[in-house]
């Protein structure tokens, strides 16, 4: 695991090829420290209660060979960074890392499409053999003459790193050759899971691109957004209501993002935490180095979003915005709910009592639940396999208990719990959703791949309507009948 | 005939092509009670998990064995003991497909070694098929890993055995859809002949609706099927990918084969069902000589939209030379032809070139052409030409039914005139009065319209 200390690797490493020990260590110990770093993460309040030495193992758990699902350093990292619409997301690696999965989320742009175009050195065995370096370099400057995008990100990966390749010495040397922010992302895969990616890549624009350009303009009621990526157009649901208010989000981190935003979000006033579990790493140092405040929060369910306004309002207040924003942002928050209530009135009636089955992580366990309530819907089971303990406590503090709380919850036996009907519907992210349809349950889709936006007050509502749509579709009275040739129902 | 080009860049742009080790994997996913697990690190196998949940749209069983920095540089064989025995503990598989990746090549593991030792340290394994694919990321494409995959598990897995006449074997393409096998099947077994497909997707990925839940693949060609196929007559090959392991079924069995390198197409398919009639000693039905007038008249019909019309088409080897054949056959010109890795079938294609590259080189080379063929990948680049699109391959995420494509037989071939001449007839250009000025005229001139 990581938290083994390279040293003593590199003491039984004496036996390998010269090359592979050699280039392997002096690359991996950079990344070694700086995995520690974020590990020991002191805005963690789980990481706090333990002593030293756990600490420094952070949350990581070692995976089970034959029995682990989820994705790599190198994905979180890609996750987080690439919704950055006007860079390009260069990875250096074998055709696996990118070819598999280019283009698969849909955090969406209002404007440059870069971000959505596929770039890779797609290694091959001769770069293997002699190092990939070169063709690295290569690659960012046919992306220069092509492109001539503001910024490239260079993603690392497993293969590429276990053969030595420094992309941290390439990228700086293509800093110097064209001028332009060559940022290294050190993330390969097999460094850990898809959350150390998201924390290692927030370190990336800590070192690299917070701070190193200026706004044109400041205002009092500027704010940072940190790890909210417009999914589906999540971010536009609820910019609306900052716009209302004269809040300038100077920089969302990172979905619908210029590069220029990024470089400028330390001269934030304030800053708003969406998912505790990616990026807590950047709102904390953006406190520590340019004294900006932060709360965590959500876009998801009415009182959360409210929350949310008020929380930024006062934060803006405390760092000198006049103080009637208070006031207009109390007022602004009593039309919508208002609002929205009003056009949600119809759905209670029809899903009260409902019963979901909620399978998602971090933010969205708490959040999703306290506005499922909201409706009048019953939670029969959450998943926590994802989420920090300051998730469960929310979970646990929202629905009155954690009795329904599990961790791990194979296919067989969530299959199982469906096929009993001991839910109305399940929510999850894409990959468990035949468990669902095989069991010819009503099943939404929660997570990234996503097409409708969720946040805000507008999102709640577009949440409730699909959860209407989903349970009340006439099919499910047609699937679940058996044939007539068949005797009983199945 | 056409020249190979590689162009000369170091950075790939909308990759076409994908790895290896997940070609390798979708063939064991069309095993029953089968786990594909890649010898590597986790994420490797999660996005080729999510890419075939995208394009099939159901569950599918694969691991990892969960390779890290430290394990990777101390050698694999722990994880690897300890990944195979979780999965035979909890799923009792009868095949584990090993497929190692770039992160376990480049470090060396002896993975062949490994199984050695582990298989005599746990004896309970022994009725368990562990099959080994050397796949690295860094060489090969999607269709190379699934031909190697099927290669290594008819070595594994076939012993000669007697023979029985009407017993056929079919050793299809990655390209092949699960409507594709079951066509094939049912064309083979009309002819009175026992086909026993391996891999078979038509089983295990065809959409059907499970009893239970399982943690390998429900479905797909069976091991102890598998086996007997050493006491079939013949091996029929689909695509150029599968020579390999037809050649070495053939080399453990004595089972000669034939090779086909597409089943779309008149004379393809005549080629085919009068050597089903020669193996069978029986007539070509009916049905199919019925479906073969169909065809007929289809192109009789079609050919009118197809004729003279450019095609751009980036597909795998196997799969771009069974439709761009075709597709020439009917009257198109291939103008833009993109591939992913190396094939004899490239210098025989008809076009002027083909490139081995990516989506960019395609989108490039598309520009006056009629029609983009491709997977759903190329997406973004037919929104930009602003040209008709017609998906096919894999991966297929933004459209329903990836699985129930059917492009053989006399039946499919008729459905692709269909489909694909329903898109030319959409995209016919409209003639305006303007449009043929006699030389001089003066182009502004005002129209007159009746
Ligand atoms: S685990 Fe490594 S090789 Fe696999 S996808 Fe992630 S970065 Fe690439």
């Amino acid at each position: 695991m990581i938290n083994i200390f390279w040293c003593d690797v590199a003491h039984e490493l004496q036996w390998l090829p010269a090359r592979e020990t050699f280039v392997g260590v002096a690359a991996m110990s950079a990344l070694k420290n700086r995995i520690e770093s974020v590990l020991e993460e002191p805005a963690c309040g789980k990481n706090q209660a333990k002593d030293a030495k756990d600490r420094k193992k952070g949350c990581a758990k070692p995976l089970t060979p034959g029995a682990a699902a989820g994705g790599c350093a190198f994905d979180g990292a890609k996750i987080s960074l690439q919704p950055i619409t006007d860079v390009a997301h260069l990875v250096h690696g074998p055709i696996a890392c990118e070819g598999n999965s280019w283009d698969s989320r849909h955090a969406l742009s209002s404007g440059p499409m870069l971000y959505r175009t596929g770039f890779t050195t797609d290694m091959n065995e001769l770069d293997v053999i002699y190092g990939g370096e070169k063709k690295l370099f290569r690659a960012i400057r046919e992306i220069i003459e092509k492109h001539n995008p503001p910024a490239i990100f260079v993603y690392q990966t497993c293969v590429a790193a276990m053969i030595g390749d420094d992309i941290e010495a390439v990228c700086k040397a293509a800093r110097e050759k064209f001028g332009k922010p060559i940022i290294p992302i050190n993330v390969p895969g097999f460094a850990g899971s898809k959350n150390l990616g998201a924390k290692l890549a927030g370190e990336a624009l800590l070192d690299y691109v917070i701070g190193t350009e200026e706004p044109e303009t400041t205002t009092p009621y500027d704010i940072a957004i940190i790890a909210e990526f417009n999914v589906a157009g999540d971010l536009w649901a609820a910019k609306p209501l900052l716009d209302r208010l004269g809040i300038r989000i100077l920089a969302n981190i990172s979905g619908d993002a210029r590069y220029h935003d990024i470089a400028c979000a330390h001269r934030a006033k304030a800053a708003m935490m969406v998912c505790s579990k990616a990026m807590i790493n950047v709102a904390r140092k953006l406190e520590e180095r340019y004294g900006i405040p932060y709360f965590e929060g959500s876009f998801y369910g009415i009182s959360d979003t409210s929350e949310a306004l008020r929380q930024i309002a006062k934060l803006l207040v405390q760092k000198g915005a006049p103080e009637e924003l208070l006031a207009r942002t109390e007022a602004l928050i009593a039309d919508e709910e208002a609002r929205v209530w009003q056009r949600l009135q119809p759905y209670k009636e029809r899903l009260k009592g409902k019963r979901v089955l909620l399978f998602t992580g971090g933010v969205k366990s708490w959040s999703v639940v306290s506005a499922l309530q909201e409706v009048g819907m019953v939670i029969t089971g959450t998943s926590m396999r994802k989420s920090t303990a300051e998730d469960r406590e929310r979970v646990v503090e929202i629905m009155g208990t954690d009795a329904h709380m599990f961790d791990e919850m194979p296919p067989r036996e969530m299959y199982r719990i469906l096929k009993d009907s001991q839910a109305d519907i399940m929510l999850s992210g894409g990959r468990s959703q035949f468990v669902a349809l095989k069991a010819k349950t009503p099943w939404l889709d929660i997570n990234q791949e996503r097409h409708v936006a969720y946040a805000g007050y507008e999102g709640l509502l577009n949440l409730v309507q699909e959860i209407d749509r989903a349970i009340y579709n006439p099919i499910w009275a047609q699937v679940r009948k058996a044939a007539p040739w068949e005797g009983s129902n199945d | 005939m056409a020249v190979i080009i590689h162009p000369k860049k170091s950075c790939a742009v909308n990759p076409l092509k994908m790895s290896q080790p997940i070609g390798a994997s979708l063939a064991f996913l069309g095993i029953d009670k089968s786990l594909p697990l890649l010898h590597g690190s986790q994420g490797c196998t999660a996005f080729g998990l999510v890419l075939f949940v995208r394009h099939f749209r159901e569950a599918i069983p694969m691991q990892t064995t969960a390779m890290n920095e430290v394990t990777t540089i101390l050698g694999g064989l722990d994880n690897l003991e300890q990944a195979i025995l979780n999965i035979y503990n909890r799923a009792k598989p009868d095949v584990i497909g090993i497929c190692s990746t770039g992160l376990t090549e480049t470090k060396g593991d002896d993975v062949d070694g490994y199984i050695r030792l582990i298989r005599s340290r746990h004896p309970e394994l022994d009725e368990v098929a562990l099959v080994h694919v050397p796949t690295p990321d860094y060489s090969g494409a999607f269709q190379d890993g699934w031909g190697k995959a099927v290669t290594r598990i008819v070595e594994a897995m076939c012993e000669p055995k007697p023979r029985t006449a009407w017993q056929v074997n079919v050793l299809p393409g990655c390209h092949m859809t699960a409507a594709d096998i079951e066509e094939i099947r049912e064309i083979i077994e009309s002819f009175g002949l026992y086909p026993i497909i391996a891999p078979d997707l038509s089983g295990s990925l065809d959409g059907h609706i499970p009893e239970s839940f399982l943690p390998t693949t429900i479905g797909g060609a069976k091991a102890a099927e598998i086996r007997n196929m050493g006491g079939s007559a013949i091996t029929i090959a689909i695509g150029e990918q599968m020579r390999w392991a037809a050649e070495a079924l053939q080399a453990k069995t004595g089972v000669p084969y034939r090779l086909f390198d597409r089943l779309t197409g008149l004379e393809a398919n005549d080629e085919f069902l009068s050597f089903l009639a020669e193996v069978s000693l029986t007539e070509v039905p009916a049905k199919y000589r019925r479906q073969r007038s169909q065809l007929v008249d289809a192109m009789l019909d079609g050919h009118f939209y197809f004729g003279g019309k450019k095609v751009a088409l980036g597909a795998e080897p196997d799969l771009m030379w069974q439709l761009g054949s075709w597709l020439t056959e009917m009257g198109c010109e291939i103008e833009a032809a993109v591939t992913t890795t190396s094939s004899v079938l490239l210098e025989r294609f008809p076009a002027d070139e083909v490139v081995i590259g990516d989506l960019e080189d395609l989108e490039n080379r598309a520009l006056g052409c009629d029609l983009l063929i491709t997977h759903s990948q190329g997406r973004q680049a037919a929104e930009r030409l602003d040209m008709p699109f017609f998906r096919y391959g894999l991966p297929l995420f933004d459209r329903l039914g990836a699985a129930h494509k059917l492009s053989v037989g006399y039946r499919g071939t008729r459905g692709l005139i269909f489909e694909i001449g329903n898109i030319f007839i959409e995209h016919l250009p409209h003639a305006h009065p303007g449009e043929w000025r006699l030389p001089g005229e003066n182009h502004a001139s005002p129209e007159t319209r009746h």
